[in-house]
């Protein structure tokens, strides 16, 4: 049986059983060496995003003239400067803020709606489920960073825009896999038993169904996340996100791109923080598939 | 019985019923092309027509007064209610006519014909270096597997999906050409050499080149400038299908007919190569194929970096400068791309494994 199957919560005890489950999946979780790797990875961006006032030496906005593109390890500028005499090592930890909201922003668009859209379609079915599936597949013809780049170029290219393109072009994915579970579960026998006893449709949609459709959706959404970090720094990369001088990952890659020739560090170093935080929620992201859904596991 | 119960009786009798199944999931999903490219088509007009900003303003410039832009309206047919000009968009768009660019004046059809192929090719190599390093790799771990080999190579493939492109791009960029000057920075030719492209995939005009001339300068730089982007462009699908790859070999490899293998006393090699990978591709042919239909969009990233003249850099610079028609072809013609790609895998995921067709 699923683990994470949670019958509907009334009773004392069946809160009990419920919490037990949950805990008994971060147990689990917690003996995967790798996914805990990749979740003290994103604890760690976490901390440096709330205490950036206290952790960055300097001020990322800072300019100093004289020191330009400092190299990496020239006391205090231990990641070197950027063109503009800016500590690099500030703006990456400033970045991280940008980065994280984001991210979590963007995948909650899709979540909340996209789950929304599938679970409304899963259960009803009928007309709703007909159009929504046709916008879905028309979105799903356009390889989604096309669409990102079109959402966002139409609605002019700010970082909330940014986020709410990344939203939209990753929701049907989300709607998908929501309808999916919604439709093998409302066969399931409980929903029967529950129907029989005169449980209204949207309890039994929010309170019985929903609970046991999340897993899937919850691997996505932590997947979800560090692709959203990679696409909100790919379109400031190429202009569409954050403006300067934000201190954005993908905009400071970006702004030092004609020095790559005298100044790696500078394109370098904002590279490997989208690489490790991505890297973090990837790693969280595969642990707890293993745990939701043994069967994926190989 | 509905109508469908009765053909497939009537084909039961003959003995038929896979064919039946696999013609009806066939024209099924034809039947699901036409309305999805009408859709892409009228959600781009849409989208496009409803935004801000006037073409009109853009060709004339900021300062155009009010007669002249109404009358640039008039010329690109701006004036018309929406749905008049949606109908004689659709009927264009159906003999392939996107109307002109804004920016260059010359037909947008033209134009994405002369920057597809550089695409294609890019795209083309990428996926073989993808597929042919991913299957390898997937295939050494899954049978080493939890060896060293293995756990290295899947945190190698799970490190190559946390990459942005651009970054990738950029570093390949620093080593191989900034610091050990092996390879350019972009571009897809040498401009010292003079040559006259016949079939825009420059690997190919080199090979005819060579034939005419007999130098092979021209085939060697169009090589070296394919390198860096297509191992940037490839990364992520060399990645995914490495993971795919050994997912499918362990499902395989547990089977009961690996094991009949085995027992007969047939060389590993022979088992693995001859049994279990041919059986273990099926998904993973269906991933090379969707990550293809991926490539030809996601190549605007790796195209940008690369200054590849392809369509991705293309539809790029047309967003940016807000031409509209460009805009408007550019996304219709990857998109149907995808999708007909998309739809081409299915069928072929079809065909080999017959088991999805009667579901």
């Amino acid at each position: 049986m699923n683990p994470i199957k949670i019958f509907k919560a009334g009773s004392d005890a069946e809160t009990r059983a419920a919490e037990s489950i949950w805990y008994e999946n971060w147990l689990l979780l917690k003996k995967n060496r790798s996914a805990m790797f990749g979740l003290y990875i994103i604890i760690f961006f976490v901390f440096l995003a709330v205490f950036a006032p206290v952790v960055a030496p300097f001020d990322p906005y800072l300019q100093n003239i004289d020191l330009r593109k400092m190299t990496y390890f020239s006391w205090p500028y231990i990641l070197g400067t950027d063109d503009f005499g800016r500590d690099i090592l500030s703006r990456i930890i400033y970045g991280s803020r940008i980065s994280l909201v984001i991210g979590f922003f963007a995948v909650s668009i899709s979540l909340v709606f996209g789950s929304l859209v599938g679970l409304i379609s899963g259960f009803y079915g009928g007309w709703f489920d007909r159009i929504a599936m046709r916008v879905i597949d028309i979105m799903l013809a356009f390889p989604y960073i096309l669409l990102t780049i079109v959402i966002v170029a139409l609605l002019g290219p700010t970082l909330l825009n940014a986020m709410i393109a990344i939203g939209i072009a990753r929701l049907p994915q989300y709607t998908r896999i929501m309808r999916a579970s919604v439709l093998a579960e409302k066969e399931a026998e409980y929903v029967e038993a529950e129907r029989s006893l005169g449980v209204g449709n949207l309890e039994l949609m929010f309170m019985s169904i929903l609970p046991n459709c999340l897993a899937p959706i919850i691997v996505q959404a932590t997947l979800g996340v560090g692709s959203a970090i990679i696409e909100s720094a790919a379109l400031s990369f190429l202009g569409l996100g954050a403006q300067p001088p934000t201190p954005e990952w993908g905009l400071m890659i970006a702004s030092a791109r004609e020095f790559v020739s005298n100044a790696w560090w500078i394109v370098t170093f904002p590279g490997i923080a989208i690489v490790l935080v991505v890297l973090g929620f990837n790693l969280l992201g595969d642990g707890i598939r293993d745990v939701l859904d043994p069967r994926l596991k190989d | 019985m509905t109508g469908d119960e009765t053909t497939a009786h009537y084909f039961k009798a003959k003995q038929s019923l896979p064919e039946f199944y696999m013609y009806r999931f066939i024209f099924k999903r034809l039947g699901l092309l036409i309305p999805t490219l009408l859709g892409v088509i009228t959600l781009v007009f849409f989208m496009l027509a409803l935004s801000p900003g006037e073409p009109a303003r853009v060709i004339l410039g900021e300062r155009a007064n009010k007669e002249a832009v109404e009358k640039m309206n008039a010329e690109l047919g701006l004036d018309k209610p929406m749905h008049v000009q949606y109908v004689i968009y659709l009927k264009k768009v159906v003999q392939l006519d996107f109307g002109k660019s804004i920016k260059t004046g010359q037909s947008v059809i033209d134009e994405i014909k002369a920057r597809f192929p550089a695409t294609i090719e890019l795209a083309i190599f990428s996926m073989i270096l993808a597929s042919v390093l991913g299957i390898f790799v997937g295939v050494i771990s899954a049978t080493k597997r939890y060896s060293f080999w293995d756990y290295a190579s899947m945190f190698g493939a799970l490190f190559g999906v946390s990459m942005p492109v651009f970054w990738l791009g950029l570093v390949l960029i620093i080593i191989f050409s900034v610091n050990l000057n092996l390879l350019p920075t972009g571009g897809r030719m040498d401009i010292r050499y003079y040559f006259t492209p016949i079939t825009n995939f420059y690997v190919l005009d080199g090979i005819i080149h060579i034939f005419k001339t007999g130098d092979p300068k021209v085939l060697g730089s169009a090589l070296t400038h394919l390198i860096l982007p297509a191992v940037t462009l490839g990364t992520i699908p060399l990645a995914i299908i490495a993971r795919i790859t050994r997912s499918s070999m362990l499902e395989v490899l547990k089977q009961d007919y690996i094991k009949t293998a085995r027992a007969t006393g047939m060389s590993e090699k022979k088992v693995i190569f001859k049994y279990a990978l041919r059986n273990a591709l099926l998904p993973v042919i269906t991933v090379i194929g969707l990550q293809f239909g991926m490539l030809l969009a996601g190549a605007i990233l790796t195209e940008t970096i690369f200054a590849w003249p392809g369509i991705g850099k293309w539809l790029y610079h047309a967003i940016e400068s807000r031409d509209f028609p460009a805009v408007q072809g550019g996304i219709i013609v990857i998109s149907t791309c995808f999708v007909v790609i998309n739809l081409f895998v299915d069928l072929l995921y079809s065909v080999i494994n017959p088991r999805i067709r009667t579901e």
